[in-house]
């Protein structure tokens, strides 16, 4: 197991290295980089210290240096918490993020359990009673679920919170708890507010966990070793989740890695239109103002926050499959 | 299961119940089947005609609606959707589906135009009347369009955005970004993955290592934010036309790694096929190989990828566009559209403003539909 682990962590090492490579090529997309904005502006401005502020620009990001020379130099400040410049802000990018990229886990942390609480008895309850109205009414809302864009099943589920309960959605505080010291009550108003964003962006991924699940559980069903087990006259419930759910199961740990893209991509939407303070509101802000050291280093980040959700998802199917440890 | 484990011959007796349509069977070639087999789906044909009547009405976006899509009216601003109606106030029934006039008084304390239906005026709608002249299919001049009232009667059956531009026909020309930007980005997608996919599956070897690394490297970020990040860089002084292209570039820049991954584990399994090692004895080149023998096996489930990845771009375009970093007015898409319902408040006022997100959501099922329909038909173990 332990040289599995390594292998593995090796491995995403690599990746993370690979994810900084692109994070710099998309910094330096847009033709004329912010940078080049900037010392524009500060000479427009005319002020006496502009020019050695642009000095002190061009050497902190190597701008009179080579393009691989600019990327190292830009990675060994990343690596060392050095962000770069948000210039609209005109603040450490460090200074700006961190909250922002805590309260991303926390909801994605959040999202990704409420998929699988649900979506796994609803999976398990379509896949034993097929075909009943039950059945069918999981399946539409699902399809639905699948089908709409979740910033408008944000903005509907806002408008019905508003509507049937006055009570105020966006934000992840009310406004009495904002400044308020941490204490019992603002952490039951905090997951008050969180009851909607988790709903709206693990919509998707619930509907399609369900369908999965209720797929790999029918093919199971059809075992002959779920057959055998009834024949020795075990109970049903023990048959289902004891022979067949954690079978059925499995496959859908290999696919846990990959809901946490849509997962991260769908909070950063929901966020904007729900006005959450995560990765999602500033990063396009940060995008459509060109800010590009602030807008990649959260990319970055997003992506940092995949793969190592990858890997942990790699580990947790080794220890459940022990065929995967001695590949 | 019990019937096969009791008959001695399992093929005949599965056989004899499809009767006259199993008989044929053999002769029936792979895309017949696959056809026999999607027509009989009835979710994706269901799909299908949606389809055909969502590209329609987005092709004659100007026939199907009385106004042109950027005619403002200072007059009628978020007007509610005036629906047509059968039967007056009075109770009485008329035969020709008429609209009622509109009345607008200013709210003095919300300080803000209201409009309201005045069941004193009565507009009959008529059908395949004159109206805005625009150029059908972008070529013949017409002023034709499927229904319209008589000055100065009005005729939003959707209602009207914030500049009282009518939102039926911002929604139908909408759609024909919104439901072509996927098709073009698929076919884009459909050419990078089966091309890549082929290569890395076809000759292995660091090839196949690099590609796998790079694909792996793509999806390591979420989707949403990297197709954001690319189209940020888009130059903002780029024409409509010029900005539509680059997205369309941009989606199938970040889809192609589903394909190109599905195409590359079909390629391998061929690879080891006695028909390639048939082709490969006689002196086949790896081009028609590829070409000839792999390719055309691998087409239906390049198809079948290809369409189920169609409703993740049309949910893409709408989500950039809603952001500001997709299609830019004066273009209109239903992304776009949908900016207008950016809070809480505007939609409480005019819920119609959402109005283009149901043809999102129908689009999407749509595509969905008849993607699973044609992933079940494609599959030949299906009986």
């Amino acid at each position: 197991m332990l040289g599995y682990i390594g292998r593995r962590f090796l491995y995403m090492i690599s990746t993370l290295f690979l994810v900084s490579v692109v994070g710099f090529l998309i910094i330096n997309l847009p033709t004329g980089t912010y940078v080049d904005f900037y010392i524009q502006r500060l000479q427009n401005e005319g002020t006496h210290t502009s020019l050695e502020q642009i000095e002190a620009i061009t050497k902190r990001f190597a701008l009179d240096k080579p393009l691989y020379w600019q990327y190292g130099k830009w990675l060994f400040g990343f690596v060392r918490g050095d962000f770069g410049l948000s210039f609209e802000f005109n603040k450490e990018v460090k200074e700006l993020i961190w909250e922002r990229i805590v309260y991303t886990v926390i909801i994605s942390l959040a999202t990704l359990i409420f998929t699988w609480v649900v979506a796994i008895p609803i999976g398990i309850y379509s896949a034993t009673h097929q075909y009943t109205l039950g059945d069918h009414i999981f399946t539409l809302v699902g399809l639905i679920g699948l089908s709409a864009p979740s910033f408008l099943l944000a903005l509907v589920l806002m408008v019905i919170a508003q509507r049937s309960f006055g009570q105020s959605v966006g934000g992840l505080y009310s406004p009495a708890f904002v400044d308020a010291p941490w204490s019992w009550a603002k952490l039951a108003d905090l997951l008050k507010h969180l009851v909607v964003p988790i709903v709206v962006v693990g919509a998707s991924g619930t509907a399609s966990l369900v369908r999965m699940m209720r797929g790999n559980l029918l093919d199971i069903l059809n075992m002959q070793y779920v057959q055998a087990a009834r024949a020795r006259g075990l109970s049903e419930s023990l048959v289902i989740l004891k022979h067949a759910v954690r079978n059925a199961i499995h496959p859908l740990i290999m696919l846990l890695g990959m809901s946490l893209p849509s997962i991260i991509s769908g909070a950063t939407v929901v966020s904007i239109v729900l006005s959450l303070p995560t990765t999602g509101p500033m990063y396009f802000r940060a995008l459509q103002q060109q800010d590009m050291y602030l807008a990649v280093t959260f990319l970055v980040f997003m992506a940092i926050m995949l793969v190592i959700g990858n890997f942990l998802a790699d580990l947790l199917l080794a220890w459940v499959d022990p065929r995967i440890r001695y590949e | 299961m019990r019937a096969k484990s009791t008959s001695a011959n399992p093929a005949i007796q599965a056989a004899a119940p499809e009767g006259a349509a199993a008989t044929d069977v053999g002769r029936l070639s792979l895309w017949q089947l696959m056809k026999r087999r999607f027509l009989r789906n009835r979710l994706a044909m269901a799909g299908t005609v949606m389809l055909v009547i969502l590209y329609l009405l987005a092709l004659l976006a100007d026939f199907f609606a009385p106004y042109h899509y950027l005619a403002k009216s200072q007059d009628y601003v978020l007007l509610p959707p005036q629906w047509p109606r059968f039967v007056d106030a009075e109770g009485k029934f008329h035969s020709r589906p008429f609209v009622y006039g509109i009345e607008t008084v200013l709210d003095t304390y919300n300080l803000r135009y209201m409009h309201k239906a005045d069941p004193t005026q009565i507009y009959p709608i008529g059908f395949f009347v004159r109206g805005a002249e625009y150029k059908l299919l972008g070529l013949i001049p017409a002023d034709i369009h499927l229904f319209g009232v008589q000055e100065p009667g009005t005729c939003y059956i959707l209602g009207t955005d914030r500049l009282g531009q009518d939102l039926l026909a911002r929604t139908l020309h909408g759609g024909r970004v919104s439901l072509t930007i996927g098709l073009v980005g698929v076919a884009l997608t459909i050419m990078l993955g089966s091309a890549l996919g082929t290569a890395s599956g076809y000759y292995g070897g660091v090839t196949d290592t690099l590609m796998q690394r790079g694909i792996e490297i793509l999806a390591s970020f979420p989707q949403i934010p990297l197709w954001a990040a690319f189209a940020a860089a888009v130059p903002p002084e780029w024409s409509s036309l010029k900005r539509y292209f680059a997205l369309s570039v941009i989606l199938s820049l970040v889809n192609w790694t589903g394909l190109a991954r599905q195409v590359r584990s079909k390629v391998l399994a061929y690879r080891e096929m006695d028909y390639t090692s048939a082709a490969r004895a006689v002196g086949a080149s790896d081009w028609r190989i590829i070409l000839i023998h792999m390719l055309p096996n691998a087409l239906s489930h390049i198809i079948v990828v290809a369409t189920l990845s169609i409703p993740g771009m049309i949910l893409a375009e709408t989500s950039l566009s809603f952001l500001g970093l997709g299609i830019q007015p004066p273009m209109v898409s239903w992304g776009v559209l949908l900016q207008d319902a950016t809070n809480v408040t505007v939609i409480v006022l005019n819920p119609w403003l959402l109005i283009p997100g149901l043809f999102v959501i129908v689009a999407v099922l749509a595509f969905n539909f008849v993607g699973d329909g044609l992933r079940d038909a494609a599959d030949p173990f299906a009986i």
